[in-house]
């Protein structure tokens, strides 16, 4: 499969998504400079993490004008997987692909840290492959994390089992203490309606190998990838029933 | 002829800055303060009409300056 990994001026964790998928899973993972105007034939976005336009302003709000976030929400709309880690969540937030907003730590202090996570649903291109009732130990590292949405809105992730991600203890309860940011429902990770569009604070490209202390992160990916392979399978079934016509 | 931005947190999200420059304001002996709410002030130096400039940096404000999902905003032209 192959992977566009976009790189705005700032952005820090372009690297290590491009080793995870390229050097750990063995797939074609590719940079993608902002200023294009195409994903060219990728078959999965990343946004990844870091700092983009120094976060002046707000985090993530200039990088939503680049160009390439153009190409972006034409791919997530027509159903691409795309998924935004740290800074790429809070871009996909402010571009409108994903509700709600990251705004600062309830604690004021930048959090960088191992966190669990509990995984409320197996129902989504990036949460298939995790085992039911696992918790996943894996890093955060922000200052601007904490998930807000109105009522309606949180209300409309949860009857729709949009919520994704949870901070939790290692035994998977939700509790304040378990919660590094003050988010709302312990919220560290959505998908969108569509299910196709993923936002997560924590960094799973961090915890991919054990060589690094752990590879739970390893299992999102490899949600997409069964994903990915999935469809690539119907689709062949799709051309050959055609041809077979 | 500046546009002046003033940028707040929406009451229903949380404001740690707020809370905490509040605390300090008590510490302090200001009795009687209700509530802190730290925002953002822009200025925008602009040139041309004001009239015609009201909707255009309104939509700014929408679309970049502010996020309305966390943010309320207000400005005027002058």
């Amino acid at each position: 499969m192959r992977f566009a990994v976009l790189q705005f001026p700032g952005s820090n964790c372009d690297q290590d998504s491009v080793h995870v998928l390229g050097n750990v899973l063995g797939h074609d993972a590719d940079y993608l400079w902002h200023k294009e105007e195409s994903i060219g034939n990728a078959d999965a976005v990343v946004v990844p993490g870091g700092f983009s336009y120094g976060d002046h302003l707000r985090t993530g709000s200039i990088a939503q004008f680049s160009p390439v976030m153009n190409a972006v929400k034409a791919f997530a709309n027509d159903g691409g997987l795309v998924i935004g880690i740290c800074n790429g969540f809070q871009i996909l937030c402010e571009c409108g692909l994903l509700p709600g907003a990251l705004v600062r730590n309830r604690s004021l202090q930048f959090r960088c840290e191992h966190i669990y996570l509990k995984v409320p649903t197996a129902d989504s291109p990036f949460t298939s492959e995790v085992p039911e009732g696992k918790v996943l130990r894996v890093p955060i590292a922000h200052g601007e994390g904490c998930y807000f949405a109105d009522d309606e809105a949180l209300a409309k992730l949860q009857s729709n089992e949009q919520i994704l991600f949870q901070y939790a203890t290692e035994d998977g309860e939700l509790t304040d203490e378990a919660n590094p940011n003050g988010s709302l429902l312990n919220i560290a990770g959505i998908c969108n309606e569509g299910r196709n569009v993923c936002g997560m604070m924590p960094h799973p490209e961090r915890a991919s190998e054990n060589i690094l202390g752990e590879d739970d992160g390893r299992l999102v990916f490899e949600s997409m990838l069964r994903h990915l392979e999935a469809r690539a399978d119907l689709g062949q079934e799709a051309i050959s029933g055609v041809a077979f016509k | 002829m500046k546009a002046k931005i003033v940028i707040t947190p929406k009451k229903a999200v949380l404001d740690p800055q707020g809370k905490t420059v509040q605390t300090a304001l008590e510490q302090m002996g200001y009795d009687g303060v209700k509530a802190v709410h730290v925002g953002k002030y822009l200025e925008i130096e602009l040139e041309g009409d004001a009239e015609s400039w009201r909707p255009k940096i309104d939509e700014a404000c929408h679309k970049l300056l502010s996020n309305p999902v966390i943010e309320d905003y207000h400005f005027t032209i002058e």
